[in-house]
């Protein structure tokens, strides 16, 4: 599943080798940590391995992947985006206006990709241009969009239905249902992007090393700008997803998102430092926070321990992460 | 090859900031084949004459020739596309990328067509090695991360790279000063290999010793001013510290 660091780097023959490499646990936390309670869950309840749960999984899982493609955009230039919480409602509010005025759903899904990308475009001018710190410019748009947000939408969140948003929702492709499919396709994108073009190797530069990258004569700005701009995209799609999904654009802020597509990132094994991406990882990471909380719903746990166990999970995964070679 | 045309050539360059005169009349000699040594003391104008021939700062007067041309390089891009490559102390490595994403970094291979294009990483991963192979003697897993070398081979890379896109003068600052001895030898073959393949090399070094090892002329600044010249064989590290110190010349 992960091929990044044990296929390139020609391990010593012998699986115990590999189990004994602490590198090997440390690139794998998520996948490890993916697997362990996969097999926790279907261990304490006979519901969690049927095809009907992990279909259902799969689904909630979507909108947090694609989010968390698109913080890893941030993430690998050694940035953040904070404003994820408030362009996903910005977004989805842009998407349902266009909707609701009339323009039907190509115009829609093309103005929510678009409103995603302009705040990825400020946010980009902002931190190359203007030199400000990833995590306060991000901060200050949060604040900015969730105003315009609730501006534009006068507070209200509205219901959006479609026959389209229905079929995106709950239709499929014999088994594997749409909203599934959208995911795996923009993370294996992402994850071609990075390893197999001179863009993503560039972008990696820029954000591992960015002297040596500007010195090597890639415009290390304009590599900035463009990941904020790939990452609005992303958060425009994760909208329509958004709408598809709850039926409706709600204006107010999406913390929860905000902070679970930060953590799939880190328990994926992607440095916040920068230079590393691990979009397989990634995709890992918020399959471990959705299985959790499916596993604590089928077994009944209290929505309560629910936070507290991500929480945990997240931080034992940063101390994994420190055996990474 | 004309007979010793030199690759670079150097007359009475100035360059001031301000009231600052950091250069005042700098001379240089590179000759293709040739290890061309550059001291002086700290402040002496050695960075800022290695910045005007690549390029970048616009030097305020003199002329720089490159294979007989005059030259003006508006930046450190253009200076490249010449065949001038520089090894800075800090080796412009990406730690995180492999050795051979280095090797071809903003230089990749590619296949596809229109915008639709992805790495030959197969030639460019063959190419490393056998590029690397000719000229390092402890050859590090070209598919390695550069976080997991040494710093002898991190500077063995950087040189590599420097010389193996068919640079004419490859410069060189301070190569060795942060390396042990063993690492430190290998260094220096591999500037002794490039100098067989007739790579003009200028070498920036307070390592007097090494100067007399490896180069083949010596080129001592003070104050903003080449003052003194000679070749390697025919001095002796006394007289350069002379030099270098302002009693001679």
């Amino acid at each position: 599943m992960m091929p990044a660091g044990a296929a390139a780097s020609r391990v010593p023959a012998g699986i115990e080798a590999v189990l004994r490499d602490p590198g090997f646990w440390g690139d794998n936390a998520a996948v490890i940590g993916l697997l362990v309670i996969g097999v926790a869950f279907s261990l304490l309840t006979p519901f969690f391995l049927t095809w009907g749960n992990i279909s259902d999984l799969l689904v909630s899982a979507s909108i947090l992947v694609v989010l968390a493609t698109a913080q890893q955009f941030a993430i690998v230039t050694a940035g953040i985006d904070l404003s994820i919480a408030a362009n996903l409602p910005w977004a989805a509010v842009v998407f349902g206006l266009v909707y609701t005025g009339g323009f039907g759903i190509p115009a829609a899904i093309v103005a929510a990709i678009a409103a995603g990308m302009i705040v990825g475009v400020v946010n980009g001018l902002i931190i190359a241009k203007l030199r400000v710190n990833d995590f306060i410019a991000t901060l200050g748009m949060l604040g900015v969009m969730n105003g315009v947000a609730l501006i534009v939408s006068d507070g209200q969140s509205f219901s959006v239905s479609s026959p389209f948003l229905q079929a995106l929702a709950l239709g499929s492709i014999g088994p594997i249902r749409y909203f599934y499919l959208i995911a795996i396709v923009i993370a294996l994108a992402a994850h071609f992007l990075f390893t197999r073009t001179a863009f993503g190797t560039h972008v990696l530069a820029t954000g591992g090393n960015r002297d040596a990258a500007r010195n090597m004569g890639i415009p290390v700005d304009r590599m900035r700008i463009a990941v904020y701009v790939i990452n609005g995209a992303l958060v425009g799609l994760a909208a329509i997803l958004l709408v598809a999904r709850t039926g409706g654009s709600d204006p107010s802020l999406q913390t929860s998102q905000l902070l679970s597509s930060i953590a799939s990132v880190v328990l994926g094994g992607s440095s916040l430092f920068g230079g590393r991406a691990a979009v397989l990882g990634t995709v890992a990471g918020a399959l471990v926070l959705t299985t959790l909380l499916n596993g604590f719903t089928l077994l009944q746990v209290s929505e309560f321990y629910q936070p507290m166990a991500v929480g945990i999970v997240v931080i034992a995964a940063a101390v994994l992460s420190r055996l990474q070679r | 090859m004309s007979e010793a045309m030199p690759v670079l050539e150097v007359r009475g360059l100035r360059k001031s900031f301000g009231a600052v005169d950091a250069l005042v009349g700098a001379e240089l000699i590179c000759p293709a084949g040739e290890v061309t040594a550059l001291v002086g003391d700290n402040g002496a104008g050695k960075s800022t004459l290695i910045r005007c021939i690549t390029g970048v700062y616009p030097p305020d007067g003199g002329a720089i020739a490159f294979k007989g041309a005059p030259i003006g390089f508006a930046s450190p891009t253009e200076a490249r596309a010449l065949g001038i490559e520089t090894v800075y102390q800090d080796l412009a490595l990406v730690e995180d990328l492999t050795v051979w994403q280095n090797m071809y970094l903003n230089r990749e291979v590619e296949h596809g067509i229109g915008p639709f294009r992805w790495l030959d990483r197969r030639r460019m991963i063959a190419e490393t090695e056998a590029k690397l192979e000719r000229l390092l003697v402890n050859m590090p897993p070209v598919r390695a991360k550069v976080r997991r070398l040494s710093g002898g081979q991190r500077q063995s890379i950087a040189i590599g790279r420097a010389a193996s896109w068919g640079s004419a003068l490859v410069i060189m600052d301070e190569p060795t000063a942060a390396l042990g001895v063993r690492e430190r030898g290998a260094v220096e073959a591999l500037i002794g290999r490039l100098r067989g393949e007739g790579v003009a090399q200028l070498v920036i070094s307070h390592d007097l010793e090494q100067v007399m090892r490896i180069s083949d002329s010596v080129w001592v600044m003070r104050r903003g001013r080449t003052i003194a010249r000679w070749r390697t064989r025919e001095v002796d590290r006394t007289r350069i510290v002379a030099a270098i110190a302002g009693a001679e010349g």
